[in-house]
């Protein structure tokens, strides 16, 4: 088998400018080596920051801003395109290598047709005539499966959906016939049911073209449908290195074993009904312009659950979280928290009303005020709520900080000098300083990276036992409903689609649109990729 | 980047003010890409909602359009109307505080002043449209008539002005983003920053000293008259020109490199990197259509600014243009006279500025190309 | 932030306006002369007595310069605090408020942008009677359109974030949110454009000065000092040069010192990137 794509010992550096201090030096990556065969996908796998879209990008002699690379070799083909000038390097860009970036909708230029961007690198590295390109564009068009193929080049940027943009990234990188292509977390950005449509058409290209590719991801379910071999990297330096069988089925590494295990934590969902919580009957919601957001939806808690609220962008989930908290006011319908019925608005709820609902963000980053201390944070709804000041206002933040398994010493921090995972927790602890009766999450953890988002949702259950406090979970993450709901609400485009206790929601019979949601998210299996096209393919044929 | 305005000039666009822009804002309320979900049938209803979502480009800059001329409406009752409302009476200004009642009562009468306001208003902008602003105070003259002169006197200087430093401008800006980070640029950048902060009358005199006075290659004062030939009034113009020039470069200067920076670091620029094509291309194909709107805007806004840094660079040449003629008025108190003026300057400011913006929303590939 | 990190650029700006600020600051002790005093014949060159000269009435250009310091830096300063004041209360106010506030304040100052500044301020000066504190409370509510503009920006900026947001939810005030919440998240930027704000002002009082508008005679300041010495140019005397010098050179300190601040300047998310 020769080898594609060699890269040996690789070191990676950047200099960051911090503000109002001198320059530094930070390693990006160090002693990162791999190969890549002919027609073969080696998957790059890691959270974010551990290096792997600069690694993906050395591949093409590329640093983005201040990113150098400093050591090492990267062998195409058996030679070192770091050692080449700036033109050997242009003459591999875009014509041997190739890139899928994770967002196609910035990748694209605005003011030119997607044919000519698709095609440009082809002609003007000189592989093929304008007629072979565009013949060629037309075939990978249909081989990505995209609608109406001939025509579909003659349409600009914003015309076409991010699905469809995505994978005319994908016939971008694959029309120059390159020996290497570098996808960038190319599914990233999409929807779980857009998702599994481009992954397929990716995977088939690549075996159309017997290109050899690096997937870049951070996803460990998606790469093992597509990859060969897997790569699982941590702040730039290698954890583990293996065939994809080898890395999901028998991990050697603690930190590869806690990534493929991760989803795999379930909870059974309470059985008994302690009286309701959240009641909300045929709510309609929308914006000052007329677009309505929410179509009648109903659907209720029982005191110290958890409701998970499923849904894609854009089917109104994080909406109702805002119409709960009365940020949106709600057009039509009623909501009771308690047996009480609540103020449509903000302005007319009473502090106490507020105190009982509190609310957690997907980024614990912007959620914090960054001039403040995680004292200040977490005191001001004691001081606010219950007049806490002094030594008593102290004690009970210590409290609360143990509760979330901080600790006092993070008291004079500010959320800069916190991690991801403290950032959350701080934020949990302020949500829980007001005593509330229900706290909103609005995807709480899928900013975080799959170790810490554990940790996060097992405090949250942890807290849930202590203090019967409910929970409303916003997520589109179907493993995290399984891990942690009661009771589940599916919603698409505004709408309720289903709702009930997590067992008989998850279970058939389905109707169309949870079906079509449950068997797009990716399974930590391999092949399941292609037992879902398959059943696909057959439905399609019964039908 | 922010940079500091000149005199009068417009407030610099940067990055977040750019982007919140209070009447910009506006306009992408508009639904120029409207929400996928919504389809069709969310879109009836009125005339216009049709039109918008079918032609939103057109409706676009119908809009700013009517919002030109509602500002211009809008402005002329403030400039005639606000002044009603500021303290201090016309008559007693027009005669001097030593004025006994029967004079003022007198000259109230004669200057129209015992009208109510309103109907003076209508009157005014009645002929004010047609181009009649009254009689001035001071000498009598038809205010029209004198504008008329001094107006194209006036846009004569503003346009060389123009001709010189929008080239100058654009190519000094694009040779700092080729030598970003390095000597030129910073260069570029400290001069530049210089040149922001020195006030229009220093630049004059400073002009004045060294090539009317030392050297004698240039004439000052900067006077022209109707019998003059069109290469005396060229070279009568040509230190006024300069001075506005050197005020107006930098700034347009700094703008032109943000707005190409700006494009540059985007991602298909990057795109376009990876891609293996040369420098060449990628600036000419990727980046150049992109900038195009952004550097036209700054254009657009900087020849706003020229209109009115007019005023200063007149007084110091002493130059019969319409900037002179405002300033006069406003030491004696003219008033027909600095309204009139004063709605001039307005409305080129105002049109100027649409320009802008209409210029902006054409090269805007999304509203040109509709889904 | 340390005092090494300073640029040699920034460190210019910052010793040029303590000069100018201890000038103003101690005028009568420092000026050889007094402001109003004819101490010699007309135009007399520099050097001797006389270190830049005398003006066009035969007063000592140094002592005029000196005391002009004070005139122009206390107007402008005056002017930009209150613009800032006025255009940061209104604007934060609006960005919380929302709504109708919002729209009317917006609108409002969206028409007073629209007539250039200095156009509107010979248009309002050419009505109002000639007071020191008419032209600082002109000079601030036309530049307070600036300051609303961005500072509105700024304030939306911040105000859309969460934890804004959360503390909305939590019930709080609007005094709070604005005072507590925005603000400090703030600072950076609203300092940088202070500082142009106070350049701005600068060079708008001088030129209104020139134009016979701003301070009257006979108060030195510098940009009067420019008009009153114009008519020197044509003999070759350069007088008027010298307090123009003295405007563009503390203009562009300030400058340098602005620059400065805003390459500092992160936003929340991080580094501002290249600009």
């Amino acid at each position: 088998m020769p080898e594609m794509l060699s890269v040996k010992n690789l070191k990676i550096e950047a200099t960051s400018y911090p503000p109002g201090e001198p320059p530094k030096v930070v390693t990006l990556v160090e002693g990162v080596s791999f190969t890549v065969q002919k027609g073969k996908v080696l998957g790059l796998i890691g959270e974010s920051g551990a290096g792997k879209s600069t690694i993906g990008l050395s591949a093409l002699a590329y640093g983005r801003g201040g990113v150098r690379i400093t050591g090492g070799q990267v062998l195409l083909d058996g030679k070192d395109i770091l050692t080449l000038d700036k033109n050997g390097i242009r003459s591999i860009r875009g014509a041997r290598v190739c890139y899928v970036a994770q967002s196609a909708a910035a990748a694209f230029n605005p003011a030119h047709r997607l044919g000519d961007q698709v095609i440009e690198a082809s002609l003007r590295h000189g592989i093929m005539s304008r007629e072979e390109a565009k013949k060629r564009a037309l075939y990978l068009f249909r081989v990505l499966g995209l609608p109406n193929p001939e025509t579909f080049g003659d349409r600009y940027p914003h015309q076409v959906s991010g699905g469809q943009l995505q994978r005319a990234m994908t016939a971008m990188a694959l029309c120059p016939n390159p020996e290497l292509i570098v996808f960038d977390e190319p599914t990233t950005a999409l929807d779980v049911t857009t998702q599994i449509d481009v992954l397929a058409a990716i995977k088939h290209a690549i075996e159309e073209t017997h290109t050899a590719a690096l997937y870049i991801t951070h996803d460990l379910a998606v790469v093992a449908q597509i990859s060969d071999d897997i790569m699982v990297l941590r702040h730039g330096k290698t954890v583990e290195y293996g065939a994809t069988k080898q890395i999901i089925e028998a991990p050697r590494e603690d930190y590869t074993r806690a990534l493929v295990s991760v989803r795999q934590t379930k909870r059974d969902e309470a059985a008994d009904q302690t009286g309701t919580q959240l009641t909300i009957e045929h709510v309609s919601a929308g914006y000052a312009n007329g677009f309505k957001v929410l179509h009648d939806v109903s659907m209720h808690l029982p005191k110290g659950q958890t409701l998970a609220i499923v849904g894609e962008s854009g089917s109104g989930k994080s909406t109702l979280a805002r119409v709960i908290t009365g940020l949106l006011p709600p057009t039509e319908g009623r909501i009771t928290f308690e047996g009480k019925e609540l103020p449509r608005a903000l302005k007319g709820r009473s502090n106490d009303e507020l105190r009982r609902i509190q609310m957690i963000y997907q980024m614990a980053d912007t959620a914090m005020n960054p001039r403040q201390t995680v004292r200040d944070i977490v005191g001001r709804p004691l001081s606010f709520y219950f007049g806490l000041h002094g030594q008593k206002k102290t004690e009970r933040v210590n409290e609360l900080l143990d509760q979330i398994e901080m600790g006092g010493r993070f008291l004079d921090r500010y959320p800069a000098e916190l991690s991801g995972g403290q950032k959350q927790r701080v934020a949990i602890a302020r949500a829980l300083a007001a005593k509330p009766e229900l706290i909103l999450c609005d995807e709480p953890t899928s900013a975080l990276d799959p170790l810490v988002a554990e940790g996060i949702l097992n405090l949250l259950l942890k807290l849930q036992e202590e203090t019967a406090v409910s929970y409303v979970f916003i997520t589109h993450d179907i493993a995290i409903v399984r891990a942690i709901a009661d009771s589940v609400a599916v919603m698409h485009r505004g709408r309720l689609v289903r709702f009930g206790p997590k067992s008989k929601v998850l279970s058939p019979p389905f109707d169309d649109y949870t079906d079509l949601l449950l068997k797009s998210v990716p399974e930590m299996e391999i092949g399941w990729l292609e037992r879902v096209l398959k059943t696909r393919r057959m439905e399609s044929a019964g039908n | 980047m922010m940079e500091s305005g000149p005199l009068t000039g417009p407030v610099p666009t940067d990055g977040t003010a750019g982007a919140s822009h209070p009447r910009s804002a506006e306009l992408s309320g508009v639904p120029a890409k409207p929400n996928p979900a919504a389809s069709q049938s969310e879109i009836g209803g009125t005339f216009w909602r049709r039109f918008t979502f079918r032609r939103p480009l057109a409706a676009l800059i119908l809009q700013r359009l009517g919002l030109s001329v509602g500002l211009l409406f809008a402005v002329s009752l403030m400039i005639f109307g606000g002044i009603e409302a500021l303290p201090g009476d016309f008559a007693t200004t027009y005669l001097g505080q030593s004025a006994t009642p029967q004079a003022v009562e007198n000259i109230r009468k004669d200057l129209g002043l015992d009208k109510p306001w309103t109907e003076r208003y209508l009157s005014w902008l009645g002929g004010a449209v047609q181009g009649d602003f009254g009689t001035s105070w001071a000498s009598k003259n038809s205010v029209g008539e004198q504008i008329s002169k001094r107006l194209g006197n006036s846009l004569f200087l503003a346009f060389f002005a123009a001709l010189v430093s929008v080239p100058l401008a654009v190519g000094l800006g694009m040779l700092a983003v080729q030598f970003r980070n390095r000597l030129p640029d910073k260069i570029i950048n400290v001069v530049s920053l210089a040149a922001i902060s020195l006030p229009e009358f220093f630049v004059g005199y400073l002009l004045i000293m060294f090539f009317a006075v030392k050297y004698g290659v240039a004439t000052f004062p900067a006077t022209v008259y109707d019998s003059m030939s069109f290469t005396e009034r060229l070279s009568a113009i040509a230190l006024p020109v300069a001075t506005l020039v050197l005020v107006v470069l930098a700034h347009m200067m700094r703008m032109t490199r943000a707005a190409i920076l700006n494009v540059m670091s985007s991602a298909y620029v990057e795109t376009a990197e990876l891609k293996g094509l040369g420098m060449f291309r990628i600036i000419a194909r990727h980046a150049a259509p992109n900038a195009v709107a952004p550097v036209i805007n700054v254009i657009a806004l900087n020849l706003a600014y020229l209109v009115v840094g007019v005023v200063v660079v007149e007084v110091v040449f002493v130059y019969p243009g319409m900037g002179q003629y405002m300033v006069d008025a406003v030491t004696v108190r003219d008033m027909p006279v600095v309204q009139a003026c004063g709605l001039i300057f307005a409305a080129f400011y105002i049109f100027l500025n649409m320009a802008a913006d209409i210029l902006a929303i054409i090269a805007n590939p999304r509203l040109r190309h509709p889904r | 932030m340390n005092l090494r990190s300073i640029p040699f650029s920034a460190w210019i700006g910052i010793a040029g306006i303590a000069i100018a600020i201890f000038c103003a600051l101690f005028a009568p002790m420092i000026a050889p002369f007094g402001e109003r005093d004819v101490v010699g014949d007309v135009w007399l060159p520099a050097g001797g007595d006389f270190l830049l000269g005398t003006d066009n009435l035969g007063r000592d250009l140094l002592s005029r310069l000196i005391y002009g310091a004070r005139t122009t830096i206390f107007v402008a300063l005056a002017a930009t605090v209150l613009s800032f004041s006025l255009g940061m209360l209104l604007s934060f106010t609006a960005a919380v408020v929302g709504g109708f506030t919002d729209q009317l304040f917006s609108r409002f100052n969206d028409l007073m942008m629209a007539i250039p500044t200095l156009i509107f301020a010979l248009v309002v000066l050419a009505v109002l009677p000639q007071h020191l504190w008419i032209l600082i409370l002109v000079m601030a509510v036309l530049d307070s359109t600036r300051v609303f503009r961005i500072g509105r920006a700024v304030a939306l900026d911040v105000a859309v974030m969460e934890f804004v947001e959360a503390a909305r939810l939590r019930g709080e005030g609007s005094l709070w949110i604005i005072f507590r919440e925005i603000l400090p998240n703030t600072l950076s930027p609203l300092l940088a454009e202070f500082g142009l704000r106070f350049a701005f002002s600068i060079l708008f009082l001088s030129t209104l000065s020139f134009l016979g508008l701003g301070i009257q005679p006979p108060a030195a300041d510098w940009g009067g000092m420019v008009k009153d010495n114009k008519d020197g140019i044509i003999f070759g005397i350069s007088a008027a040069l010298i307090p123009g010098a003295a405007i563009a050179t503390l203009a562009i300190c300030v400058n340098l010192v602005v620059d400065w601040l805003m390459k500092r300047t992160s936003s929340l998310k991080g580094g501002r990137g290249d600009a």
